[in-house]
């Protein structure tokens, strides 16, 4: 579990809004290959409206207040007292090392872990008392949670389609396979894969639903640097064409800067430094954000004088 | 299809596909009833001298107890099998952050064990009147409500063994195999709770198989339908599934507390 210490005293509390949105489709609704590269930004100025029946009609896509996970009353607490909003469409990093808190916070904004204290709101449903309505909208990928490895690709993808009730199931699939560069292992057990394959179908069934908020743990640990470009690429271009909102936890900067238009840095469960990539380098007085990262981690930093 | 079956149908599907690109997987299902039943089969033979031709009940009680006893034995390991498949495949974390109730998995679970049972167990049922002229349908319509009643006896079982593997995580799994043989000398499989000490038998009366059996005995050896037992025995289930089923939500709600459903697998 999280291995947490004392308060830095810093707070957490950030409002993080962007200048676009998305139109919203119908649950089942399904983008073409070609929709899902070439569907230009849609801006709304936040002002979104929502197409989905029965939904919440909101302009953030997640709200997390006063956010707090102690595992036992003599353990530090792994998360404490974390605040954030994330517009819709927006792609927020989610930084800090080992222990830092961000599995627990990935686990309890997915449901997976019940929060001591605090609220999440995600995509307007309440996930202490709503969690389905929402998880029905969101999903997830992470290299260290595996699909089934003995069936196929196209099995796993049919499980996930029917567990998210997509509709219109084998043409989601196929669409998915083109767009991934799945079509020529489709049918090979997800256990022969190599880890830049297997890192493509997980994101294949991280978009399954056609989701409006993907929490990505590491997608692209452990793939060479082009695979782990392309997968770059292919999120990119899924957040461009759906609006969708991304958190993004990683240990790849590099990754962070180019994806993320909004940085959290995490240390012993709370947001000890936040902003923007470039404002953070800046802050620093710093070249890249790993620099950043590792003052901010090894407690050597000192923020430049504006 | 309503969203909900349609989320039922994904994780059996899940199961389906796992046996059809695994045929060893499928042959273990009627491995263990087909021996069991050829094992008690002779024994039973030779014990009531059928091989001399003399008839007897007591080779009908015998097998009529193993065939019937797998049938609970196969569904509950059905079930608690194909739970532990996906700690094993570290499914869990994708089933768990999906809109997949768990209300929902147990159900996909209990089709999973009448599938397996159903697998497991006819095979057995067919070789027994091949093998030893024993048609387990001789105790009429009624022996569908036995077989039932003992799915769902398997059933609760399987709901307490998986509320301790979500407490005690993958090191409680020896269980999905042996807790109901633990079970089975209070079940009256071969002989009737009379046997029993008298302090020992409220004990094997609390239990859905014991009336069971002794509906079978009842059936076979006196032709008549007792059911009084069979009506205990499905009250008996009604209560067990309740409290499983209360105690296993008890845990998995536990388990989402404690964060054990991060590393339920390590």
């Amino acid at each position: 579990m999280q291995e947490a210490g004392q308060k830095t005293g810093v707070l957490a509390n950030c409002l993080l809004r962007t200048t676009h949105g998305r139109e919203p489709r119908a649950n089942n609704e399904t983008l073409s290959p070609a929709r899902i590269l070439s569907q230009p930004r849609q801006r709304h100025g936040g002002d979104v409206a929502c197409a989905r029946p029965h939904m919440p009609q909101v302009t953030q896509a997640l709200i997390v207040e006063n956010l707090v996970k102690s595992y036992a009353p003599d353990r530090p607490k792994a998360v404490d007292g974390l605040n954030f909003t994330m517009a819709r469409g927006a792609t927020i990093g989610l930084l800090g090392g080992n222990g830092a808190g961000k599995t627990t916070t990935i686990a309890m904004l997915l449901g997976l872990l019940v929060p001591t204290s605090g609220r999440i709101t995600a995509l307007g449903h309440d996930m202490a008392t709503d969690r389905f309505a929402a998880l029905a909208r969101m999903n997830f990928s992470s290299p260290y949670i595996s699909l089934p490895h003995r069936i196929s690709v196209r099995e796993n993808l049919t499980v996930y389609g029917h567990l998210y009730n997509v509709a219109g199931l084998k043409r989601r699939i196929a669409q998915l396979a083109e767009e991934l560069q799945l079509t020529d292992f489709l049918d090979r057990p997800a256990g022969e894969l190599s880890a830049g394959q297997k890192t493509r179908v997980a994101l294949a069934k991280a978009l399954i639903n056609t989701p409006e908020l993907l929490l990505l743990d590491e997608p692209t640990a452990s793939l060479d640097p082009d695979t782990g470009d392309w997968v770059r690429s292919s999120i990119e271009r899924y957040r461009e064409a759906t609006g969708c909102a991304i958190l993004l936890a990683s240990h790849n900067m590099a990754e962070v800067e180019r994806l993320c238009g909004h940085v959290l840095m995490l240390k012993r469960g709370q947001v000890v430094d936040e902003g923007s990539p470039g404002e953070l380098i800046a802050r620093f007085g710093r070249d890249d954000l790993e620099q950043v990262f590792l003052d901010i981690a090894r407690g050597t930093r000192a923020e430049a004088t504006p | 299809m309503t969203p909900s079956l349609q989320r039922v149908w994904g994780l059996v599907y899940r199961h389906l596909a796992l046996y059809r690109r695994s045929p060893p997987r499928l042959i273990e299902l009627m491995y263990w009833p087909i021996l069991q039943m050829i094992v008690w089969g002779f024994m039973t033979a030779y014990l009531a001298g059928l091989q001399n031709n003399v008839a007897s009940a007591a080779a009908g009680v015998l097998l009529g107890g193993v065939l019937l006893w797998e049938a609970a034995l196969r569904s509950q390991m059905g079930f608690s099998i194909s739970f532990l498949e996906e700690i094993w495949s570290r499914n869990l974390g994708h089933i768990f952050v999906s809109p997949l109730r768990p209300g929902e998995l147990v159900a996909g679970l209990m089709v999973m064990s009448v599938l397996r049972t159903v697998v497991g167990v006819v095979p057995a049922i067919l070789l027994a009147w091949l093998l030893y002229a024993f048609n387990v349908f001789d105790m009429g319509p009624a022996m569908v409500f036995f077989f039932a009643a003992l799915i769902l006896m398997g059933w609760a079982v399987a709901l307490g063994c998986t509320s301790l593997i979500l407490r005690y995580g993958a090191g409680a799994e020896s269980l999905a195999w042996s807790v109901l043989f633990g079970i089975a000398p209070f079940a009256a499989v071969f002989y009737p709770v009379s046997v029993l000490p008298g302090w020992l038998q409220p004990v094997a009366l609390a239990l859905p198989a014991a009336h069971v059996f002794e509906g079978m005995r009842a059936a076979l050896m006196e032709g008549r339908v007792a059911w009084g037992h069979l009506a205990a025995a499905y009250a008996l289930n009604a209560a067990w599934i309740a409290a499983m089923g209360w105690l296993f939500m008890r845990q998995f709600q536990s388990a989402r507390v404690r964060g054990a459903l991060l590393n339920i697998g390590e």
